[in-house]
């Protein structure tokens, strides 16, 4: 078990390194082009060669990586171009919202998903079950500023009962909490699909397999072959995957937040590379890499957890 | 729990007919079938695969799935018809009166439940005890299933423990609320044979120690006959022949009971002596079912206007009560003329030698990456998958490596064909070294001479290119066709070659039965024309109808080519059919060799001993010994010291073994064992199947090893069943041997007739009637009918048996027509232990 | 060895092939779910291929004075608006049908090329194992790691057509705007695609090559290539097709997602993402703008997905 947590840490810093070097790569190989967007197009050259001397641009590749590398590992990003403001500073309030949008959305999710999908993977071949797989493949379908639109339609413009825009001017209240449904919406419907159909999938493979017939002809209560025998394998699969979905919750959000105006973390990593504010690009990239792959950590170590063919061999 | 009413059958089904509902409409999977189980009796069911027999278990269990129904007739438990039930009550009766234990244990049990959990449940559900109560009473059940440490398994995830033990779990949770009625669903098929021998052990044993009934379905007839009382053979959706064991298997009556019986190899012949008769054609689709008899298109004795007029019913056997047949036919037969014949053989010449290997070894390295044996320095370690590999073939013979799982059969046909390269040692191939070259280093020509069948039937083609494709580019790799036309050409006389019509070329895998993939499989190994053919397990995934058609068709191939063929198998029976010389295999290393009819009669190494006890034989006349060996099969990955055998083997010395890894003993003539029991000691072991006398001067004429077979083929009876004890033991015995075999033949033959002669010799010394007589039935292995008998030559008390005399058992085994079965040493044991109390 | 590399293939008959091709849709009537997708998508398809051909407006002509028009009206010189206008006096259904054919072509390169990359990717990885697997599946990882609409937007912003290398692309290549935008989405979803369809391949590449077929092959001398490409990419056709359906549908979504978010295509062709978020700048008058390309992407993707479903389900029986 600690053996497998270690050898997933290592993994994961590897990739991190990776990330970090292909980020830096990308977007600081070339210091003049760098110069050129931090001062601006109409910056004069001297202009970029002072800020260039004056940052440490003029060391060398592999020690500008290790310094930004360090830093960034501190939390210190640099400061923002376009709101000239510390990086991780503009990062901590727009995570925050993005995980109060992102903590409701995933909870009410979750929650349908495990209900529906249950009922329907129970009664394979039911039309109960026809009739969620069929709603889960056209919630699926819809894109998020599709539904969006048509939900403003809706909601906005035809009952006119909730805000079409969700900018919270005056910070997260409960007052304006009527400003979170309609995203919150659009999110669980988009979502809610793909969890359903597999938590589906999971129960209906596991309602075959043969320890549950086995279950069945020992004269178990249905409901006892349902809960501990059915449910308790079924669950390991969406899981897992559930748990790897978080950190979709991060940057999925981006459309809905962009529609929405809501100032998360997708909109800041959206106006940043509309913009060019390269130090906010990078920290947002690097840390929603850093969610991937501690979501994929948790939900590996979690899985062992759950499985215990893997944590007894 | 009711007492069980002894005259009301457990369980009657009337008429039953099971369909399936598809989208191409009703097909019906059995169809009027009638069964009757009574108190205590074993019920086997036999048939191939697709013939309905599980349905029907499943029927009894009233588990149809979502697209099955049992659409007429009745079935009725303990008199009460099933089929009107409610969930409720069914439930009720569902693993407390009526359970069942399935083919895949590993998949039958929850992989992520306690076995403690799984077990106690059923008595708290059943029985509404407590926690507490129902562990208490699990780890009785689990010691009475006979498994080790049953404290430890209680709290084991099922992964945890081995194929057999799993199984005897799962056979423990179907008795744990002492049922009435067992089903038994291939319980023994995902086995290795040695575990599954000590399985059918235990199985054998339930309905006299538990007085369950139990159905038992297998696809082997073998097992039928160790286990079961009374016995339905099915065909396609029907049951054909019902009757007790010794009607159906002394006296069949229906064309396809006896085509069944002369499919399967017997240990105690060969191919010479009762060649191997395959049933022609092919098992019928559910909704192609002719008019009539199912059977008619494939029976010899077929009759046009009799045969296929209307539907069949079953029959009583006149003169035989209980038997029951579905053949109009069955009275006119002419069985004498219909035998298979014995055939001359036709004396093979083996040529020049054409496989040598020589001291071969693969190694595999393991990766420990755990933090101790990084620390260590153990990090990596060396698995012997084949250690000193040792032996020859030559051409045109068939060498059989035998062996159970993990015991690197594999491992050497992948060095063999180079799929994998050589750690030591050499592979010859025509005086050409090839251990050490991997196939993509080796010239076409060597490769074309160095070929292989595969095991598995659905996979050994791929499904996305036609039959003639597939074999054509074999033909072209090879060389053997040099352009488009000569290779088609080519391809059609392969085809003809494995009596296939041609323009299967044109058709894909999925069109074709698993029979037929297989013939394919074989033209496609011989395309090339190899000198050597690698045939892994080629027919085991087989039905025995078919099985026999593809051995024959795979040895005459390979004999009229002269090619040389190494046979991998773990099927004993089968490998006497068609091997010249056997290698016993056993983790890695070579346990015995030598000619077949060396490895079949003794001296035996212990291993080979165990193995061909564990076969089961369905023919009542042999009379076999039955070794059961302790504990499981170690893992190859951790062997133990020694010798590999040690830790099961039965005859082990002492200490010795457990150090010394012994020497290879040559007994002359290739016969090679490895073992440290001395020369004598082997030679003084005896043979572990009897063949009835009768065949004693045909086996004797042609090997010297047969005569010893013959002549102490009826010792077995004297003494059957002990587990092996070190050789010294055995040696008294011998002396008794030749005294017998007159009375033998004829108890054989005919037991009715020898009835009153027995009687009459009975044991008058023990015949002392005395107040209440003792339950006779306490000794395992005695059941109610057999302690009629038992009574009836006068045996009332524990203390007659408890002195029986080797004798006195020769004498009520003539009059028991149960030999080979229940072990009277055994009997003898428990009533002296009953006597006592 | 290497001229009978194609014999196996196209001895027997391309056309049979088709046939079988097209009896796989013959048993999509089967299946309701398949059968309704099965019409979406060659609706979208069809529109697609004979947009031309329709009696449309000029997608790209604005009609002055015709701005925002709600559907069903005629502008002053009385031509009909059947779903009114955009915010320039373009006809929106001319917009929305010619909207499709930008759509389908791009998405479906793009799903081509990132599926080509990752059946290589993961038909090796799973084969040839060892260092290979190593190396590949750590690449996949990497790039999966980056949240897929992240690794969009840092591919568009770092190396976008505003870059030095869209530029470059532009200036010294010689090539059109919207090709260099096309080609960099391309690239880009290749990049967050491929992966995720190496994995897939990567998996039913381990479960077929224990099969005997492809030992028989082994045994018989066969190079990798050969295994690879002839003998078990087609046992992986089943469970593949069904997934291409799938991606398409999500790399439709993705870019129309992009031209959202204005780092699509360029202006003016029209791009049913883009329409959206055109519309959106002008509230309840633009809901007519958006209200029309989100039903036609939502009917695409859903025709895609059901279609899909239906593969699957007649795939199941078999």
């Amino acid at each position: 078990m600690l053996q497998l947590a270690g050898k997933r840490l290592v993994q994961m810093a590897l990739i991190m390194l990776t990330v970090s070097l292909l980020l830096f790569l990308a977007f600081e190989a070339d210091k003049y082009s760098l110069a050129g967007k931090v001062l601006g197009q109409y910056s004069t050259e001297d202009q970029r060669l002072l800020w260039l001397e004056q940052n440490g641009y003029n060391a060398p590749f592999v020690q500008r990586y290790f310094t930004w590398v360090f830093n960034a590992a501190r939390g210190d990003f640099g400061e923002s171009v376009q709101f000239a403001t510390p990086v991780s500073k503009l990062l901590k309030d727009h995570l925050l919202n993005t995980a109060v949008l992102g903590g409701l959305v995933f909870t009410i999710t979750v929650s349908i998903a495990l209900v529906l999908g249950v009922l329907s993977g129970i009664a394979e071949g039911s039309p109960r079950d026809r009739g969620i797989t069929v709603l889960a493949v056209i919630t699926t379908s819809i894109p998020e500023f599709a539904s969006a639109t048509i939900l403003v339609a809706i909601f906005v413009f035809w009952l006119d009962i909730l805000p079409g825009t969700s900018p919270f001017s005056n910070g997260l209240t409960w007052a304006d909490a009527n400003q979170l449904v309609l995203p919150v919406m659009v999110l669980v419907i988009y979502n809610f699909g793909y969890y359903t159909r597999m938590t589906r999938a999971s129960m209906a493979e596991v309602m075959t397999s043969q320890y549950v017939r086995t279950a069945i002809l020992k004269g178990l209560p249905y409901k006892r072959v349902i809960l501990r025998h059915g449910l308790r394998n079924a669950l390991i699969a969406p899981f897992t995957v559930m748990i790897l979905q978080l950190n979709y919750l991060l940057s999925g959000v981006i459309v809905t937040e962009v529609f929405f105006s809501y100032k998360g973390f997708g909109k800041l990593l959206y106006e940043a590379a509309l913009f060019g504010d390269i130090f906010v690009i990078e920290a947002c990239a690097m840390v929603a890499v850093f969610i991937a792959v501690f979501s994929q950590f948790v939900s590996d170590i979690g899985y062992t957890l759950l499985n215990p063919r893997i944590r007894f061999s | 729990m009711a007492a069980p009413d002894m005259n009301t059958p457990v369980l009657e089904c009337n008429n039953v007919s099971i369909s399936y509902y598809t989208r191409a409409g009703e097909i019906p999977a059995v169809v009027d079938f009638n069964l009757k189980v009574m108190p205590g009796e074993a019920v086997g069911i036999v048939g191939e695969s697709g013939c309905g027999k599980s349905t029907v278990a499943l029927a009894v269990m009233q588990y149809m799935g979502k697209n099955g129904a049992i659409v007429g007739g009745e079935i009725k438990f303990m008199g009460r018809d099933m089929r009107t039930m409610s969930e409720e009550e069914l439930r009720d009766i569902r693993g407390s009166r009526i359970s069942m234990v399935y083919q895949e244990p590993m998949a039958s049990l929850n992989p992520s439940m306690l076995i403690r959990e799984q077990l106690n449940e059923v008595l708290i559900y059943h029985e509404g005890i407590s926690d507490e109560e129902a562990s208490k009473r699990s780890i009785e059940m689990l010691d009475a299933v006979r498994l080790p440490d049953p404290e430890r398994v209680m709290d084991s995830f099922p992964h945890q423990i081995s194929g057999g033990q799993q199984q005897r779990v799962v056979i423990a949770m179907a008795l744990l609320s002492k049922p009435q009625l067992l089903l038994l669903d291939e319980p023994t098929t995902a086995l290795d044979v040695t575990v599954e021998a000590g399985v059918v052990e235990l199985i054998k044993d339930i309905s006299k120690r538990f007085g369950t009934s139990m159905i038992y379905i297998s696809h082997n007839l073998g097992l039928i006959l160790e286990t079961c009382d009374k016995i339905a053979v099915m065909y396609s959706g029907e049951a054909v022949e019902f009757g007790t064991v010794n009607q159906v298997f002394d006296e069949m009556r229906h064309p396809y009971t006896r085509g069944l019986f002369n499919s399967i190899p017997l240990p105690g012949a060969d191919r010479y002596s009762r060649p191997l008769v395959p049933i022609r054609g092919q098992l019928p689709l559910p909704h192609e079912r002719p008019t009539g008899c199912n059977f008619g298109p494939r029976c010899d004795h077929f009759k046009d206007g009799v045969c296929n007029v209307e539907a069949l019913h079953m029959q009583d056997v006149a003169g035989q009560k209980g038997q029951q047949v579905r053949c109009e036919r069955y009275l006119s037969i002419d069985w004498e003329a219909a035998k298979p014949k014995a055939v001359a053989g036709d004396g093979v010449n083996y040529g020049k030698t054409v496989l040598q290997v020589k001291n071969m070894q693969k190694y595999y390295e393991v990766h420990d990456r755990s933090l101790k044996a990084l620390i260590s320095g153990k990090a990596s370690r060396f698995v012997k998958a084949n250690e000193k590999l040792d032996f020859e073939a030559r051409e045109a013979e068939t060498v059989a490596i035998v062996g159970e799982s993990g015991c690197g059969k594999s491992t050497f046909a992948k060095v063999m064909l180079g799929l994998e390269t050589a750690t030591g040692g050499e592979v010859i191939l025509n005086g050409q070294e090839i251990g050490q070259i991997s196939v993509h280093k080796r010239t076409p020509q060597m490769v074309g001479s160095m070929q292989m069948i595969f095991q598995n039937p659905f996979e050994t083609l791929n499904p996305s290119h036609t039959v003639g494709s597939q074999i054509s580019r074999v033909l072209r790799m090879f060389g053997v066709a040099k352009s488009k036309e000569d290779a088609l050409e080519k391809t059609y006389k392969l085809l003809d070659m494995v009596k296939l019509p041609r323009d299967f070329a044109q058709r894909r895998p999925r069109q074709l039965s698993g029979g037929q993939k297989q013939r394919v499989g074989i033209a496609r190994a011989f395309a090339g024309e190899a000198q050597v053919v690698v045939a892994d397990e080629p027919v085991s995934a087989l039905d025995v109808s078919v099985q026999a058609a593809v051995t024959g068709l795979l040895t005459d191939i390979q004999r009229e080519r002269r090619t040389t063929m190494l046979f991998i198998s773990h099927d004993l029976s089968v490998v006497r059919y068609l091997a010249d010389r056997v290698v016993v295999m056993y983790l890695g290393q070579i346990m015995e060799q030598g000619n077949t009819d060396d490895i079949y009669s003794p001296p035996y190494h212990p291993y080979t001993e165990a193995l061909l006890s564990a076969v089961p034989i369905a023919d009542t006349s042999i009379t076999k010994k039955h070794i059961v060996l302790e504990g499981e099969l170690p893992s190859p990955m951790n062997p133990p010291s020694g010798c590999p055998f040690q830790t099961r083997c039965p005859r082990k010395i002492g200490s010795i073994c457990e150090t010394d890894l012994p020497e290879v003993k040559d007994l002359g003539n290739g016969h090679k064992i490895m073992c440290h029991l001395s020369e004598e000691d082997l030679r003084a072991m005896e043979p572990v199947i009897a063949m009835p006398s009768d065949k004693k001067k045909s086996a004797a004429s042609k090997s010297p090893g047969r005569v010893k077979a013959a002549l102490a083929a009826a010792s077995i009876a004297a003494i059957p069943g002990t587990a092996p004890k070190p050789a010294a033991q055995d040696k008294p015995v011998k002396k008794a041997v030749a005294k017998k075999p007159a009375a033998k033949k004829s108890a054989a033959k005919k037991p009715a007739a020898k009835k009153p002669a027995a009687r009459k010799a009975g044991p008058e010394r023990l015949k002392k009637a005395r107040g209440k007589a003792d339950d006779l039935k306490l000794i395992s292995g005695v059941g109610p009918k057999l302690e009629q008998t038992l009574n009836k030559l006068g045996f009332w008390h524990f203390d007659q048996i408890a002195s029986w005399r080797k004798a006195d058992i020769a004498i009520v085994d003539d009059e028991l027509s149960f030999k080979g079965r229940i072990e009277r040493d055994d009997w003898v044991k428990q009533a002296k232990a009953l006597a006592r109390k | 060895m290497t001229d009978t590399t194609a014999e196996q293939s196209n001895t027997p008959d391309t056309a049979k092939g088709l046939a079988r091709f097209l009896a796989a849709f013959g048993l999509l009537r089967e299946s309701w779910v398949g059968m309704i997708g099965l019409f979406l998508v060659s609706f979208w398809v069809l529109v697609a291929i004979f947009v031309d051909l329709l009696p449309l407006q000029d997608p790209l002509a604005q009609t002055r004075g015709a701005i925002n028009l709600a559907m069903l009206t005629e502008d002053k010189t009385g031509v009909m608006h059947w779903m009114g206008t955009d915010d320039r006096g373009r006809d929106l259904l001319a917009r929305l049908l010619h909207g499709s054919r930008v759509v389908l072509f791009w998405s479906t390169l793009a799903t081509i090329v990132a599926y080509s990359v990752g059946m290589i990717m993961g038909v090796t990885a799973g084969y040839r194992g060892g260092w290979w697997d190593e190396i590949i599946s750590f690449i996949g990882n990497v790039l999966l790691s980056f949240p897929q609409i992240v690794l969009l937007l840092v591919i568009l912003t770092a190396f976008g057509p505003n870059s030095n290398v869209g530029i470059w692309m532009n200036t010294a290549l010689g090539l059109d705007k919207t090709i260099v935008s096309g080609a960099l989405i391309i690239v880009a979803i290749t990049f967050s695609t491929a992966p995720q369809v190496a994995r897939i391949v990567r998996g039913i590449v381990l479960d077929l090559k224990t099969r005997d077929y492809i030992a028989a092959a082994e045994v018989r001398g066969e190079g990798p290539l050969w295994i690879m490409l002839v003998e078990l990419l087609p046992n992986a056709r089943g469970p593949l097709i069904v997934d291409a359906c799938l991606r398409l549908g999500y790399v439709i979504i993705t870019i129309a997602l992009l031209g959202f978010l204005s780092l699509g295509l360029p202006p003016p062709d029209p791009d049913w993402g883009k329409m959206i978020s055109d519309g959106r700048q002008w509230g309840y008058n633009g809901l007519n703008m958006m209200l029309w390309p989100a039903l036609a992407i939502s009917s695409l993707v859903l025709g895609l997905n059901l279609l899909a479903d239906g593969l699957r389900e007649i795939s199941l029986r078999d």
